[in-house]
């Protein structure tokens, strides 16, 4: 497949997570408007950062009118997990395509992007980011901007069941590499349940959910590698 | 307060973006060394599954409703991996639960 063709594939998979996005970036809209951030504020905001709950935490930096430091800090740890997520997909790339790619791709690394780029069989080239972002950066830059201009005008009922739209997007990346693959049926299914315990259980739960993911990522997944070694074979099949 | 929101934002950007491009950039070569790549395949499947549950219980007004909308996602998902389909089943169990729960 050519650029041109990855990046049309790269747009269709990225209509589902610019309406998803809408929807949640519309909360993020009416979050920042109440901090007192003015709908142009929170559309830049929004277009250069591409972070959910890294912009909740910015927010609130903010409207605490915390220091600059404490930004940088707030923001590191809620979203270290992009450092997983970046490995992971430098694994990915080919090692001869050309080092610009290696420095706009990182403007895209969402959750949801990342995500269906985990799905792409072999390589992955990145005019499929490319455009899944022409799609998705505007849905979640226009959301918050209404959302920031108007405030809740959905009826509560419809804003909450378009909050689960993007959890819906995840399982539907993990659960079919989960059918092909019982070590990976395995792996979810352990991680959810940890999840769940550290959410719930004392001590643990004092963790924020930011640092929950990062432990566990790292810890399940180190545990993983070290019982359950793939092959290049494995790897190879998971990708369809 | 206009200077002072777009410094804060620099800073959350840079930070947001040097975490972004830093392993993509410095991580050039292909990882060879068996358990580091079986590392960086499981990383994917782990933290999205540790994203989605137990927050999508915690996203709607009920727990029931989020489990309505986690139980009808994982089946979607197992039979038609499709991510608009998936994603818009999830949240109409979810409206459908909210009515029923009200």
């Amino acid at each position: 497949m050519n650029n041109r063709k990855w990046y049309a594939k790269g747009i269709k998979d990225g209509i589902p997570i610019a309406l998803g996005y809408f929807a949640v970036s519309f909360a993020l809209g009416i979050t920042a408007r109440e901090a007192g951030i003015t709908p142009l504020q929170a559309g830049c905001m929004s277009a250069v950062m591409l972070a959910s709950a890294g912009q909740f935490a910015a927010i609130n930096v903010i409207a605490a009118a915390d220091t600059l430091i404490q930004m940088a800090i707030t923001t590191l740890v809620i979203n270290l997990r992009y450092i997983l997520m970046s490995s992971a997909m430098s694994q990915k790339l080919d090692k001869k395509m050309s080092f610009i790619h290696r420095l706009i791709l990182p403007c895209f690394v969402t959750d949801e992007i990342f995500g269906i780029a985990t799905n792409v069989e072999g390589r992955l080239n990145p005019f499929y980011n490319y455009g899944a972002a022409t799609v998705a950066v505007p849905g979640w830059t226009i959301g918050t901007i209404l959302g920031a201009a108007v405030g809740s005008i959905l009826p509560e009922r419809v804003e909450m069941a378009l909050g689960v739209a993007l959890y819906g997007m995840f399982l539907a990346i993990i659960i079919p590499g989960a059918r092909k693959n019982k070590v990976l049926a395995v792996l979810v299914t352990v991680s959810m349940v940890l999840s769940f315990l550290f959410s719930e259980l004392p001590v643990v739960s004092e963790i924020s959910s930011s640092m929950r993911i990062i432990i566990l990522t790292v810890a399940i997944s180190a545990i993983a590698a070290f019982l359950k070694p793939i092959d290049v074979e494995t790897e190879g099949a998971h990708g369809d | 307060m206009e200077t002072n929101f777009f410094i804060y934002l620099l800073v959350a950007a840079g930070t947001l973006y040097l975490i972004r491009m830093l392993p993509l950039s410095l991580i050039r070569k292909d990882i060879t060394n068996k358990y580091i790549r079986s590392f960086l395949f499981y990383v994917p499947y782990v933290t999205l599954a540790v994203m989605t549950f137990p927050a999508i219980l915690h996203a709607t007004g009920s727990v029931w409703s989020g489990l309505a909308g986690f139980m009808v996602g994982v089946v979607l998902a197992f039979f038609d991996g499709n991510l608009f389909r998936v994603a818009l089943g999830s949240c109409v169990a979810v409206f459908v639960a909210e009515l029923l729960i009200k």
